[in-house]
């Protein structure tokens, strides 16, 4: 009975680094006991971590699946597993299962298009494994736009990489805004969906939109005016999860699973479903 | 076909007990039935259903799924699995057994549940037809004879017989083990007591629902429809519905700390309760005209599109007489879909 795999039996992990990148926002770096990866997985599919006695809760995987080293998840805290993670120290052993969901096609819907990346807060987290998988994979993609939001600097997730190294990537343009003005900002300062009509983009490309539900529905109405079809604009879905599989129920909205079917779906998608997530 | 006294119904049962845990109805003294496990003295329930499903031998109300040990940072899992006992459900109506069809299409479909499949693995079903059909029964809207039940034994009961006829290798095996209690026969006592529970189908209130109108697909036709209003407004988020049905399965997995380690178990939840979708940054059903539609929207079209048309919904009509404002799946379906103004 016991060399049965059951996916809802977790490997244990433990933190191996933990980052502040924003005032509520830490990424943790994690690994299995004996030093690896606790699985492969590809751009856009998740994770279930948890502390055992708080908790299991479903998190994006935000490291690129060409790390082959460790898994990062940046996590905003904000309930109570994400709180206890907070308090957590480098050494902490955690558990990990996964991956979970279909990821982001991008090999073969995203290969040899232009791709416009558009992020709000720390809806970063789940693009940042897709633009890394694409920035080491360069040669297979087009032009690289990424436009990311924050409420503040200070709130800017990955910012250290952003600067360093997506913006000073070849072919790769990065637009950077906060929703008020800042001293020691010179950047734009606006809303994402307003801050993408104005950068006004060809619609010959794909793209991959995350954030707060506002920002979504904003964004992609947007992205319409400006003329690209929904079947060229993907998001990520969020939803409260148990299983991961499809079975425990949580997730379901229309016929489909968020664990399963998502969560990453094309915005025509979508339109499909009822509006409840 | 083979075929017993009921005067020697206790030697059958007494046969099987010898080799597996035995569970049967065995009446309350409230009127009602449960399942208990059998033992010497135990009588068989004439009840047509008992009023909680058999749904708790495949999954059960909560299970343990493995512990934890947690010591400064270090976090140590114990896997708890262990072979799950050889039992015997005897006496699963037409509709229950129909229900672990539906289950099976949940827990089954991989990456499959090893819990679930453990159990389903070691228990065999002897069902039994209908003896008495009664007006909230209405299996046949979804295609299920209860004149002819599945499982792995089927069995009919007459005034002075039991007749057992297996299906499956599980079933064919325990029937073998019960040969020197049964003998040989035809078939025509148990086509007279079909024609028998037939006729009373015939007669029952709910013979005319029909699915039409529901079914895959049909989202966009049902999801908004004015009448989800009206039809919930009553409803207590109870979810007593949920907890009776043999085809509810959503669950909810949690840790216990038990002061020396870490339980993590799963336990039934329902899509009727508030907390069931709320999330640290909101939650996308915020009334209970969501959680209510989200019940029915998934048994009537959400599930069959997933799984070839078949409902999730058995008939068995038990949430129709427990509901404590008396709403169900009956009136859902009289007021939307195919069967309006019936």
């Amino acid at each position: 009975m016991n060399n049965v795999n059951d996916t809802l039996i977790p490997k244990i992990g433990v933190i191996t680094d933990v980052r502040i990148d924003t005032p509520d926002i830490k990424t943790f770096r994690v690994v299995t006991l004996d030093g690896k990866k606790a699985f492969d997985h590809m751009p856009g599919q998740c994770a279930m971590l948890s502390v055992p006695g708080v908790g299991e809760a479903m998190f994006s995987i935000t490291s690129s699946p060409t790390n082959e080293e460790f898994m990062e998840f940046s996590i905003k805290k904000c309930g109570c597993v994400t709180d206890w993670l907070h308090q957590a120290e480098v050494g902490q052993q955690i558990t990990i299962r996964g991956p979970y969901g279909k990821p982001f096609p991008v090999d073969d819907v995203f290969a040899g298009k232009d791709l416009l990346f558009i992020a709000g807060g720390v809806g970063l987290a789940p693009l940042r494994s897709v633009i890394n998988y694409c920035r080491h994979y360069r040669d297979r993609y087009g032009k690289i736009d990424i436009v990311y939001g924050s409420r503040s600097k200070d709130d800017l997730l990955d910012y250290q990489e952003i600067i360093n190294e997506w913006a000073t990537d070849e072919g790769v343009d990065v637009h950077l805004t906060i929703d008020n003005p800042q001293e020691g900002w010179d950047g734009h300062v606006g809303f994402v969906p307003n801050f993408v009509k104005e950068l006004g983009f060809d619609t010959d490309k794909v793209a991959v939109l995350c954030g707060p539900p506002i920002m979504i529905k904003f964004t992609l109405d947007g992205l319409c005016g400006l003329g690209f079809d929904k079947t060229n604009v993907y998001t990520t879905l969020e939803l409260r999860m148990k299983c991961g599989v499809g079975k425990c129920g949580r997730c379901n909205v229309g016929a489909k699973y968020v664990c399963k079917d998502g969560p990453v779906f094309r915005c025509d998608e979508l339109d499909e479903l009822p509006d409840e997530y | 076909m083979r075929k017993c006294s009921l005067e020697k119904i206790n030697e059958i049962f007494a046969a099987i007990a010898k080799n597996a845990a035995l569970y049967l109805p065995v009446d309350r003294t409230d009127g009602s039935a449960a399942y208990k496990k059998w033992e010497e003295g135990t009588v068989w329930s004439n009840a047509l259903n008992t009023v909680r499903s058999p749904k708790d031998f495949f999954f059960p109300q909560t299970e343990d799924l493995m512990r934890f040990k947690t010591k400064g940072k270090t976090v140590q899992l114990e896997d708890i699995r262990t072979e799950a006992e050889a039992f015997v459900v005897f006496g699963v109506r037409a509709c229950d057994v129909k229900s672990f069809d539906i289950l099976d299409r949940v827990f089954l479909t991989e990456p499959a549940d090893s819990f679930y499949a453990n159990r389903r693995n070691h228990g065999v079903i002897v069902s039994l037809a209908c003896t008495r059909p009664v007006e909230t029964c209405f299996c046949k809207t979804f295609g299920i004879d209860p004149s002819a039940p599945a499982g792995d034994i089927s069995a009919w009961k007459t005034e002075s017989d039991i007749f057992f006829e297996a299906n499956t290798e599980k079933g064919k095996a325990l029937l073998h083990t019960l040969s020197e209690l049964t003998e040989e026969c035809d078939d025509g006592a148990v086509a007279e007591q079909k024609a028998k529970i037939n006729a009373v189908m015939e007669k029952l209130p709910l013979k005319d629902l029909s699915t039409k109108g529901f079914g895959g697909g049909k989202t966009a036709e049902l999801f908004d429809a004015p009448e989800w209003d009206e039809l919930s407004s009553a409803c207590l988020g109870c979810g007593t519905c949920t907890f009776v049905c043999p085809t509810c399965q959503c669950y909810d997995i949690k840790d216990f700390n038990t002061g020396n380690g870490v339980i993590r178990f799963r336990c039934w939840d329902s899509c009727m309760y508030s907390d069931f979708t709320k999330m640290a940054h909101g939650n996308n059903r915020l009334t209970q005209k969501e959680r209510f539609r989200q019940r029915f929207m998934h048994k009537l079209v959400y599930y069959p599109e997933n799984n070839d048309g078949l409902f999730s919904c058995v008939g068995c009509g038990r949430c129709l007489a427990k509901c404590p404002i008396s709403m169900n799946i009956v009136k859902v379906m009289k007021k939307i879909g195919g069967n309006k103004g019936e």
